[in-house]
């Protein structure tokens, strides 16, 4: 789960890390309140997940009310296209409005998961303020890296490590180490899977400040935390996907015209691949899992029919704990209910396959059934191509 | 031969009288696992399906001379009953539960570093051992006893994999799914090890996803430490950056993970890859 950059701040200070004066504002009125409060020069930044918001006009610098009310105005309601929105873009309904920073020097600093020795690594470098990717690929000399030992923890010596290597002066390593610190221990106590703080900078007046901060959140960890599931902000979410995670469904959109029905995410992977190779899109991914009941699939149909880009539907099912022929109830119910128009194209294998096909052949609607993994990847293609030219 | 488990593995279920558990004991039992004890605590005394439960794994190891759990329990306990069947002395703990808090397994991990204790999974369908053993949610009776190792990331893209085999007349040693987190007991590598030592394993299906390394450094250890065989395919060829693909560790992030890599990868290091999940079996046919 992904948070907007002034929850992050706000659930950072409460761990020792230091952020630049400001507020969050959802109208031009309240953002002029905030300015008069905290004094010029404000920096105004759009609030929405996606990065590159500066690029794409999303942060603006205003001296004075003036300028704060037409930045304000400008960036409120704007639809925002950054290399992360997609062409859509992204609808502005908050901005952070900040004290502008004067700069003396901008850092990385990161904690993530280290996947290959199951330990978390505290990352920093001196090139602040670009993406890490680059910094990787360009100079991997100037990315530090500390992993954390489980059992105790980070230590202080390890912040004081990154400090020296960083180029900190001796008067800065308390509050470096502080930082470090601070941001290791939101990390644990909130169960995030990413906390990353690009930049931090040094000011003029001698501050450690966070300056943004990108923070993700482990999902299967949010049953323990109440405070911090309450902070998704729906209107960034995918609404089919957001439909589906309260129907046990996995489900992402992608931007084909094939709908795929499948059990397991392996599988479910492996039938857009194939879709892929055949020569069409797919428009899903949707895993019904294994545990997955006539009901769930019912929904799972309607997620996919809500989608008007889909002309085919592609069901792939290895029946194991799963059963082809409560499944295929559950496409009969869906296809009934709903009035299915495109194409269906069903694949069932495993336990009670013979009852399955049995219940779609009784059900008297058009479905083509087919056993084999390639043949029916490559005809659902056909009826999809098929449909768009006629 | 197999690896881990065979006909004398004797088997605890944990969380044995939750729906899951219940259900998939009785299957086990039925396919010929040796299922000699269940475990949830409160519930000591009483029986599933003739199953003896217990309240703790010590009491089930101390009565039923128990080597192996499988593991059903929720998410938010499931780290526990590991760490207690761990603590217990059970050598092969299979934890079929997904949504495992990450932070929960880097714990675990930590704590079984150094033990003898091996832990697969968890979010896996957990192992089978064909006509001897089955530790977990697949259907037994897609597999046939033969000469091919399996081992995946994946539930039932392991299925379509070994149903594919078992069709081109390739039975198995053993299958198993290692599961779909970051943070895992049980990686390809020491899969491959294992199978490399089993006389009676003469090939290797492997079957990756994005997300992760463990693919590549999968494909340099077959490179410089196997002689048998190695076919793979990679699943996710079409995944999006930056989307968690139902599974918690199928993920691109940073340009990193991507199937192309991962495929790349293992061509290098001579392992013949199928492109389409369709021709699985068929490209451990052609190499053999």
């Amino acid at each position: 789960m992904k948070i907007h950059e002034y929850q992050a701040k706000e659930l950072l200070t409460q761990f020792g890390v230091s952020i630049p004066k400001g507020k969050v504002a959802a109208t031009v009125n309240e953002a002029k309140t905030v300015g008069q409060e905290i004094g010029f020069p404000v920096v105004v930044k759009a609030q929405i997940h996606a990065g590159g918001r500066g690029k794409g006009g999303g942060i603006k610098v205003a001296k004075t009310m003036q300028e704060l009310e037409a930045a304000a105005e400008n960036i409120l309601g704007m639809t925002l296209i950054t290399h992360q929105t997609g062409p859509e873009g992204k609808k502005v309904k908050k901005v952070l409005v900040e004290k502008a920073s004067q700069i003396v020097k901008e850092f990385y600093l990161s904690v993530v998961l280290d996947r290959a020795k199951s330990q978390l690594v505290m990352m920093a470098s001196p090139e602040g303020g670009v993406e890490i990717e680059e910094v990787a690929a360009r100079s991997p000399e100037k990315i530090f890296k500390t992993w954390i030992d489980p059992v105790v923890g980070l230590q202080a010596y390890q912040a004081r490590w990154l400090g020296f290597k960083l180029g900190f002066e001796n008067a800065f390593i308390k509050k470096w180490q502080q930082l470090v610190t601070g941001l290791y221990r939101f990390y644990v106590a909130t169960d995030a899977s990413l906390a990353e703080i690009n930049p931090v900078v040094l000011t003029k007046e001698g501050e450690l400040f966070a300056l943004d901060a990108k923070i993700n959140f482990d999902d299967n960890a949010l049953f323990r935390h109440a405070d911090i599931a309450q902070l998704l902000d729906p209107d960034e979410e995918d609404q089919n996907e957001l439909e589906a995670k309260e129907h046990n469904l996995n489900y992402i959109s992608l931007n084909g015209n094939i709908g795929c029905l499948v059990n397991g995410a392996g599988l479910a992977m492996a039938t857009m691949d194939i879709i892929k190779l055949s020569g069409g899109e797919p428009c899903n991914f949707l895993d019904v899992g294994g545990g997955a009941t006539q009901e769930t699939v019912t929904e799972a149909f309607k997620i996919i029919l809500q989608n008007v880009k889909v002309r085919a539907i592609f069901v792939n099912i290895f029946g194991g704990i799963l059963k082809c022929d409560l499944l295929a109830l559950g496409i009969v119910a869906a296809a009934k209910e709903l009035g299915v128009k495109v194409p269906l194209v069903v694949r069932l294998l495993g336990t009670n396959v013979e009852q399955g096909k049995e219940v779609l052949k009784k059900s008297g609607l058009n479905i083509i059934n087919e056993d084999d993994f390639a043949t029916a990847a490559t005809v659902v293609v056909r009826q999809a191509h098929h449909d768009r030219t006629s | 031969m197999s690896i881990w488990l065979d006909k004398n593995t004797k088997v605890i279920v944990q969380g044995i009288t939750g729906q899951a558990g219940s259900f998939h004991a009785k299957s086990c039992k039925e396919y010929g696992t040796l299922v000699v004890g269940g475990v949830t605590p409160g519930k000591g005394g009483q029986a599933v399906d003739a199953i003896p439960i217990f309240n703790t794994v010590r009491d089930a190891v101390d009565i039923t001379k128990a080597n192996a759990s499988l593991i059903f329990v929720p998410a938010p306990f499931a780290a526990d009953s590991v760490l207690e069947a761990a603590d217990a002395g059970i050598a092969l703990i299979i934890c079929i539960t997904e949504g495992i808090p990450v932070a929960d397994m880097i714990q675990v991990k930590a704590a079984l570093r150094g033990s003898n204790t091996r832990l697969i999974g968890p979010n896996c369908p957990g192992a089978i051992t064909p006509g001897e053993c089955k530790m977990g949610i697949m259907p037994g009776p897609i597999h046939k006893k033969g000469k091919i190792g399996v081992v995946s990331r994946s539930g039932t893209l392991t299925y379509e994999a070994v149903d594919q085999l078992t069709k081109l007349g390739l039975g198995q040693t053993t299958c198993i799914g290692i599961g779909g987190d970051p943070v895992n007991g049980t990686s390809f590598i020491d899969c491959l090890v294992a199978f490399e030592k089993d006389p009676d394993t003469q090939a290797v299906v492997m079957i990756g996803e994005i997300g992760g390394t463990q693919e590549e450094e999968a494909a340099e250890f077959i490179k410089s430490n196997m002689k048998k065989k190695v076919t793979a395919f990679i699943a996710g060829q079409t995944a999006p950056e930056g989307k968690r693909m139902g599974h918690a560790g199928a993920i691109i992030a940073g340009g990193k993970g991507t199937a192309k890599e991962k495929v790349a990868w293992l061509e290098k290091c001579g392992v013949a890859v199928s492109m389409s999940p369709a021709t699985i079996g068929k490209t451990m046919q052609e190499v053999l």
